[in-house]
């Protein structure tokens, strides 16, 4: 353990003489480097601290964590413990005027203590940085969108978010495929099995499925490559699941990506992990990682549900050049109407599409009429209506 | 008592004459005198506190239960974004430059006053419109985006609100700002014939690197803020999604500074623990250089780590790693300060007063929020714990458990020189044990909270955390029980404490070698030269650090 050498120098050094003590002082400050060592690492390495890991990246990050904890508390027990002899028996007894001894610094002791935490924050980085790259943070941009075949297969599950991307003028951004860096897959990576868009909109968290259908919970299957592309429709909000280890900003205007593989089957909380206004606390949903078998089923009950919506917002548009907003005023109704409470019942067991008003009169729907005034939705779910009636 | 200052004659200067000091209501007024606007920034900072200490209670008594039963949503988001901006721009910042440095820099660089002695008052009186308006918001709509007031949600969030969000904080940044170009040039120009930069107090070299912050920092922090006015007042798109914009860039101009504010918030008390450690320990500040030059290097290092607060914002994974790494590399400085500090201690006649109490409450506490820090700097454990109260505790073990701990231990050890009166220290350990006791039940288990899944600024949370956050609320009432026996000590001592001689502590300071309080001039004649204030133990001409050996640390009679 790296922190053992420091502790025990510094206190070899130290020369605590304890005078009615005949053991000496080499051996207890020996014992007592030894005795940091050793509980530091039973802490840092039993903490408990962290929630049930269940995604592939989540043990790394959680003996990264223990690993940072570990170090911590032997420096912490160092430092306090210092501190702690040094106010008993260093403290002034009475009628006591005199100085201590001018000892101004010690060179060959400073170079120590700035040698060794340079080198503990440099093995954390490394370390960091591994763990990182294992999640595939540092490749986020190997997958969807930059060969051919890959799209044309991602076209289904991601074209509405490839649209261009929220320039003011309207003309297309060339980039239009432009991920922000989220935590992706590894180098050499392939498509994932299940792709999912993600939208969080004011007080709610939406799921797009590529199979056509939209829920209020995330469904995916336990022990495959699942991928979440993250929009928000209009403040900034931040999904997160403690379980999985994983959060990721959801940004209007710019996609943001998540790819893990969970890897133990339950049901988790969704946590919105950026303020995003009065109800932020209320906006929780649930991920469920099914067994493929129960995932399977919970897809088809799905695709038949939503096949019947489909055909009932088809026919309730005017004309076909409508169609590429179909869902949003759905998603507007949502943010305009629904109470935090009310989706938090949404959340329970129904998807938010069972209860959207899908005959909604379009026309009143129309951006301008949107309370947020300014707030662009229209970028958002462009092909929606595509994936909902094919 | 060797005293390495007893060979300067003007030491040894005659008792004050009662005309030397100013009546007691020139405190209200648009006064240039630097002791008076240290004293007004003091008091009314102090108040400012309290105020952000009592919304602090109010959002606790909230989150003591997890449902939303206490205060509106709304309501809810406005106590937090009120208290954060309080603490922050209207207490720790005024509080460490503009209290303490006002006061003590002139004193301690042997100057009649600061370089700017107007522009000095201009900035103070800068203040309390600034936080008044704050406060008084509650009246109309209070600003509820956090004090962070990311876009889009501060356009979408109530016009006046974050309008009067951004003007109070522009003035608090123009008032910054002056401060420092005062601190910056009296620490380079002012200092009395013959003190050199390597024997000023080290208070001055933190200040002199706080300041640097504020001026390069702060002016990014108000061009964000009036491109974000303009969004929201006129309509334009700089930060707006909707238009094109780009919420993220907000993040990064408003972490240009906010970062460094972290800094800016505690160099200062990392100076005044270098003053109070070596007096009341009767022993040298340990590696003045070190200590000095790890100032500046903390405060170059502050304006190159801002991103790591981002670093779920869609920061690009170059930028991520390089931030992680740069962020690491201020652990380096910030231990040597550390391990200084507890080597001051080492072997010290230490007298356990309630100004050393809290300077080794600061040691304590800083230590667990600097570990902590490191921890977050990492990027794969900050993408779990980003948002969460991992980061509340976090960032209160810094600038609770690091600032107010040494602001706390400032004003004990410089209020007798400040009011010429002594502080009752029995009242001052009550008031060190209650606040150290109250401040880890309040944010040590949050921790634990963020750890296990509890986001940040939420009015109503899963019921599984309730237990924990009640601990935490009790320990917030505590801390705010503990601000009482503070305040009867401070305001008795102040008006019938015993009288405290010009040198209470026997330090070797030079702004103890003048009355207390201090005469309008600061001197009657001039002042001593005092080149080395940490002449603990010594004789005149003693030995320097490159004569010492390790040994001699060590093998000291105790």
């Amino acid at each position: 353990m790296s922190i053992g050498p420091e502790a025990q120098t510094v206190l070899n050094e130290s020369s605590l003489s304890v005078d009615s003590v005949d053991i000496p002082v080499t051996i207890l400050t020996l014992l007592a480097g030894i005795a940091i060592t050793l509980l530091s690492l039973w802490f840092g390495f039993n903490n408990n601290l962290l929630p049930l890991a269940a995604a592939d990246n989540a043990a790394g990050v959680d003996s990264l964590f223990n690993v940072m904890l570990t170090i911590s508390i032997a420096l912490f027990l160092l430092v306090q413990g210092l501190i702690v002899i040094s106010a008993i028996k260093f403290r002034r007894q009475p009628g006591d005027e005199s100085d201590g001894p001018p000892i101004h610094g010690n060179i060959p002791l400073e170079i120590l203590w700035t040698a060794i935490p340079a080198v503990l924050v440099m093995g954390i980085s490394v370390y960091s940085f591994q763990i990182y790259n294992q999640m595939g943070g540092l490749d986020p941009m190997n997958h969807g969108g930059h060969s051919m075949e890959p799209k044309a297969q991602l076209a289904m599950a991601s074209e509405s978010f490839d649209g261009p991307m929220l320039l003011a003028d309207g003309t297309p951004n060339p980039e239009y495929k432009k991920y922000a860096a989220g935590v992706g897959a590894g180098p050499g990576a392939d498509l994932p099995d299940v792709t999912v868009n993600v939208m969080g909109l004011q007080y709610a968290w939406i799921f797009n499925y590529p199979e056509g259908f939209v829920s209020g919970e995330l469904h995916i299957p336990v022990d495959q490559d699942v991928q979440l592309d993250i929009v928000a429709q209009d403040v900034l909000h931040a999904f997160w699941v403690p379980e999985f280890r994983l959060k990721q900003d959801a940004i209007p205007g710019k996609n943001t990506q998540l790819r893990f593989t969970p890897t133990e089957a339950g049901t988790y909380p969704i946590v919105c992990a950026e303020l995003c206004g009065a109800y932020h606390g209320a906006m929780r949903s649930t991920v469920v990682v099914h067994e493929p078998e129960d995932y399977d089923a919970w897809l088809q009950t799905q695709i038949a549900a939503a096949n019947v919506e489909g055909e009932a917002i088809a026919m309730a548009l005017p004309d076909a050049s409508a169609k590429g907003n179909a869902l949003d005023p759905i998603v507007q109704a949502m943010d305009m109407d629904i109470r935090a409470e009310e989706l938090a019942q949404l959340h329970q067991g129904h998807t938010p599409q069972a209860q959207m008003p899908a005959g909604h009169d379009h026309a009143s729907m129309s951006p301008e009429s949107m309370d947020h005034g300014s707030m662009d939705h229209g970028s958002m779910g462009q092909d929606h209506l595509a994936m909902v009636m094919n | 008592m060797t005293q390495a200052i007893t060979e300067n004659p003007g030491a040894a200067t005659p008792p004050p004459q009662h005309e030397d000091q100013h009546p007691w209501w020139v405190y209200f007024t648009f006064c240039t005198d630097h002791k008076v606007i240290g004293i007004q920034y003091m008091v009314t900072t102090f108040i400012f506190y309290l105020i952000g200490g009592a919304l602090a209670t109010l959002v606790r008594a909230e989150l003591a239960t997890p449902e939303v039963n206490l205060v509106s949503r709304e309501l809810y988001n406005q106590l937090f974004t009120v208290h954060a901006t309080v603490m922050i721009f209207l207490w720790i910042v005024p509080a460490g430059t503009g209290a303490f440095a006002n006061y003590l820099l002139p004193l301690q660089l042997g100057a009649r006053d600061m370089a700017f002695p107007k522009l000095n008052a201009v900035a103070f009186w800068m203040v309390p419109p600034a936080g008044i308006l704050l406060i008084s918001s509650f009246l109309l709509e209070a600003p509820g985006s956090g004090w962070t007031s990311y876009p889009p949600l501060s356009l979408v969030n109530g016009q006046t609100g974050e309008l009067i969000w951004i003007l109070s904080v522009l003035l608090l940044g123009t008032s910054s700002i002056l401060g420092a170009v005062n601190f910056g040039t009296t620490i380079i120009k002012m200092r009395m014939p013959g003190l050199k930069f390597n024997q000023m107090p080290l208070f001055c070299w933190s200040m002199l690197a706080a300041s640097a912050l504020v001026l390069i920092s702060t002016p990014v922090l108000a061009g964000a803020l009036i491109l974000l006015s303009f969004d929201l007042m006129v309509g334009t798109n700089f930060f707006n999604p909707a238009g094109g914009g780009e919420p993220v860039v907000y993040q990064h101009m408003f972490w240009f500074y906010s970062h460094p504010a972290v800094y800016i918030m505690i160099l200062p008390v990392f100076g005044m623990i270098s003053e109070i450690l070596p007096v009341h320990a009767r022993k040298p500040i340990f590696g003045y250089l070190a200590i000095a030059y790890s100032s500046l290097t903390i405060s170059f290092l502050g304006l190159i780590v801002w991103a790591h607060h981002m670093f779920t914002s869609g920061t690009p994974s170059w930028l991520r790693m390089f931030f992680m790494v740069a962020t690491m590399i201020i652990a380096v400085p910030t231990g040597i300060k550390v391990f200084s500090w507890v080597a001051t201690l080492w072997g010290g006649k230490i007298s356990l007063n309630s100004a050393m109490l809290f300077a080794m409450g600061f040691l304590s506490m800083f230590v667990i929020g600097g570990l902590s820090g490191v921890m977050v700097a990492s990027v794969p454990f900050d993408i779990h714990v980003h948002d969460t109260y991992f980061i509340v505790a976090h960032l209160h073990y810094v600038l609770f458990g690091g600032s107010v701990f040494g602001l706390y231990a400032g004003i004990y050890h410089w209020f007798p020189k400040m009011t010429g009166r002594m502080m009752n220290e029995t009242l001052g350990r009550i008031h060190f044990v209650l606040t150290l006791v109250g401040f880890n039940l309040c944010f040590m288990p949050m921790h634990w909270l963020g750890l296990q899944g509890m986001p940040r600024r939420v009015a109503e949370y899963d019921p599984q955390f309730a237990s924990v956050n009640l601990i935490c609320s009790i320990g917030s009432f505590l801390l705010a029980i503990s601000t009482l026996p503070f305040l009867y000590n401070a305001i008795q001592a102040w008006i019938a404490g015993p009288k405290a001689s010009g040198n209470p502590w026997n330090a070797l300071g030079l702004e103890w070698q003048t009355t207390s309080p201090p005469p309008i001039e600061n001197w009657d004649g001039d002042p001593p030269l005092i080149e080395d204030s940490y002449a603990y133990g010594s004789k005149p001409g003693k030995k320097s650090v490159t004569s010492l050996k390790g040994s001699d640390l060590w093998k000291t009679p105790v």
